[in-house]
């Protein structure tokens, strides 16, 4: 007989936690009920990587105690490089571990109604919108353990509110630093768009430690309205050593549109989860991801749209750069329900290895219950062109620079599509770190 | 300085293939010489084999510029010594715009802290790319990705003008030019032309030399060059075409397929 795995905190931890946070009932039994399902459900089973021997249960603490940053040139440099420490009237939230240690708003985003807060805040404030969003159309607390974990100890996270007609042209911008090696975060982020409005969010995870064992559940949740507009960008540098669970969700009503630009950069063992439900007729998605996988860390990269409303329009582009021992799966799945007629999903996978002990797989899925549709797939998995390299260097440049070039046009139809220009650069320096 | 390119009995393979089989060649600064020839007689492999592409082995003889051994040095090395090869199908780069690539090449051959200003860079790139009829927005277009056969041709030309090389050479840089794009090519070639510029020019038309006048002409066949002349030799082989030379040396087929 299998051993059960025992969760680390009971029913009477969770349900004080969530009292000394000074949260609603309705949250409070929604952890304590989640407790119980985490017991029972499976683990998530990302196609074709083993996670059974990952740790995301057994860990010490579920929370740490971290200052806040009294001013922002407290910040450590790689995350002042992100953000303009010059503008007082930005839209910027910094979360240190589990602690919400900086907020600011600008003025004008404030006067037309725009909630952007730490979650614990917006349950406390703003407890009956968070209860109509937080965890129901997008991600269930029952999708399997590690949801319904999640969802008993979430300890951090952000909360995005845009009102209807609120057209937000600053990009909102979420910090989340990991700096305390006993740290282990369950943060969760719900930005939700009402109708006709649009937002950029941003966030960046970001470890300032080289190695630490940290574990990390995250949950994103997007939910645009009619028409709405939602631009979401994330870097994700979580440090070596790390075991991480990333679900990022978008719900798209009619001719709503969201669209992702992801880099997925961490150092640790990660399981991305993204995926978009077009459930509105009209409603678009577009996710770009790019990924550098090195050292010895396994990955699993799940990039996934369903197709519910009739002429909706999914957009997947991933592109991958693997080196070292470092291994991944790359799937993209378009899945065109029953009743989408002319819906259109179009996916592209690309990974470039530069060893020849990296691993990497992409798998494109096309899953088409519906006649009048169009759909089309295109994945490759190469090394760097020889004759690229040689026409490069016919023009002086040596081969570690035009390498260099290569890989980051491979990258940079995603990098180019970050919306704030701190955090572009930053991605930059990023992979120019991890692929030298 | 004007600059020296020296080939000596240089024997080519492509995977274990023998394509050229003793070329001797000589191109000063100031020269302008053009290699002619059928298909198959071994041109291309000559330009690809001096510029060190990694399909093409030497296997005996040599190729000096300027008293240093070419053959010693890696591809970037020979480009940064000043050789400059115009490619018959460049690859297409995608993400990298053709403006950064060209600052990379040009600063490659310069001193950390000494590279070219954003300033002076572009008023060379604009310049250079109104001589050549360029539109201006192929400066920040990906390199070479979706050009057509003519912008790719006057791409290669426009690099050329950039980075100055001492010897440049053209692997049928004319070929699938309409008549505009001849000129404008040529004008190109031409504008380089001075003491201090040797180029090797390698097509199997005649055309591209009613615009660039060559003082050398050399013909391959059987990978070896079988012929050297003025520009007059150019126009007998225009006039009369390549059987005359093949009768007087006696060859049957003129291609490497066939020892002679």
């Amino acid at each position: 007989m299998s051993t059960e795995i025992k969760l680390p905190f009971d029913k009477e931890y969770v349900h004080s936690f969530s009292k000394d946070m000074g949260e609603p009932a309705w949250m409070t039994e929604l952890r304590v009920n989640a407790l119980e399902k985490a017991e029972d459900l499976p683990m998530p089973k990302p196609d074709k990587t083993n996670i059974s021997k990952w740790n995301f249960t057994q860990f010490d603490k579920h929370i740490v105690g971290s200052e806040d940053y009294s001013s922002l040139t407290d910040l450590p440099e790689e995350v002042r490089s992100l953000i303009n420490l010059e503008s007082a009237d930005q839209n910027l939230y910094i979360q240190r571990n589990n602690r919400p240690a900086y907020i600011s708003l600008s003025k004008t985003v404030l006067d037309q109604g725009v909630i952007f807060t730490d979650i614990f805040t917006a349950a406390r404030e703003h407890g009956d919108l968070l209860q109509k969003y937080y965890m129901t159309d997008g991600v269930k607390v029952d999708e399997h353990k590690l949801t319904a974990l999640h969802a008993a100890l979430m300890n951090g996270g952000a909360f995005v509110y845009i009102p209807k007609n609120v057209e937000i042209t600053e990009p909102l911008h979420s910090v989340f630093i990991h700096d305390d090696q006993e740290a282990n975060l369950f943060n969760h982020v719900l930005l939700v768009a009402e109708d006709n409005s649009s937002v950029t969010y941003v966030e960046n995870y970001i470890s300032t430690m080289e190695e630490s064992k940290g574990i990390f559940n995250i949950i994103s949740e997007v939910v645009a309205n009619t028409n709405a507009k939602v631009t979401y960008g994330a870097v994700d540098t979580l440090s070596a050593g790390t075991t991480v669970y990333v679900n990022r969700r978008g719900v798209a009503g009619r001719d709503a549109r969201i669209e992702w630009a992801l880099g997925l950069m961490n150092d640790g063992d990660t399981v991305s989860d993204n995926k978009t439900n077009l459930i509105g007729d009209g409603s678009y998605g577009d996710m770009k991801t790019v990924v550098v996988g090195r050292g010895k860390q396994t990955q699993n990269f799940t990039t996934n749209i369903v197709h519910f409303g009739k002429a909706s329009e999914g957009y997947i582009l991933k592109h991958g750069v693997m080196k070292d021992a470092a291994t991944s799966i790359f799937n993209g799945i378009g899945k065109i329900e029953h009743g989408a007629t002319k819906a259109n999903a179009e996916q592209e996978s690309r990974v470039l290895m530069l060893s020849e002990k990296a691993r990497g797989d992409a798998n494109p899925i096309l899953l088409i219950d519906e006649d009048d549709v169009t759909a089309g797939h295109a994945a490759s998995v190469g090394r760097v062109d020889p004759l690229q390299l040689y026409y490069l260097m016919s023009r002086g440049i040596s081969q570690k620079e035009a390498e260099r070039l290569v890989i980051h046009g491979f990258l940079a139809p995603v990098v180019n599509a970050l919306p704030i220009e701190g955090v572009k650069k930053q991605l930059t320096a990023v992979i120019e770190g991890k692929v030298q | 300085m004007a600059s020296t390119l020296t080939i000596k009995d240089l024997h080519v393979e492509i995977e274990g293939k023998e394509i050229l089989k003793g070329v001797n060649l000589e191109i000063k600064g100031g020269e302008i010489h053009a290699i002619m020839g059928p298909n198959g007689t071994g041109k291309s492999t000559l330009s690809s084999a001096i510029m060190g592409h990694p399909k093409y082995e030497v296997t005996k003889g040599s190729i000096i510029l300027d008293g240093e051994d070419v053959l010693e040095m890696e591809v970037d090395e020979r480009a940064r010594a000043g050789l400059f090869l115009a490619m018959q199908y460049p690859s297409e780069i995608s993400g990298v715009t053709n403006a950064d690539f060209l600052r990379s090449a040009i600063n490659s051959r310069r001193e950390e802290g000494e590279e070219i200003s954003l300033m002076k860079f572009i008023r060379k790139m604009d310049k250079n790319m109104e001589y050549l009829e360029m539109d201006t927005d192929m400066a920040q277009r990906y390199l070479n990705e979706g050009f057509s056969g003519g912008e790719k041709k006057r791409n290669e030309i426009l690099q050329m003008m950039m980075i100055e090389p001492k010897i440049a050479i053209l692997d049928e840089i004319d070929s699938g030019l309409d008549i505009d794009a001849l000129k404008v090519v040529s004008k190109g070639i031409n504008e380089m032309r001075g003491e201090e510029f040797g180029c090797l020019i390698i097509t199997h038309y005649q055309r591209l030399l009613n615009y660039i006048t060559p003082d050398h002409v050399h013909v391959m066949m059987q990978g070896r060059v079988v012929k050297s002349g003025g520009p007059e030799l150019a126009q007998r082989l225009e006039a009369e075409g390549y059987d005359w030379i093949k009768k007087e040396l006696g060859i049957e087929d003129e291609s490497v397929e066939q020892e002679a």
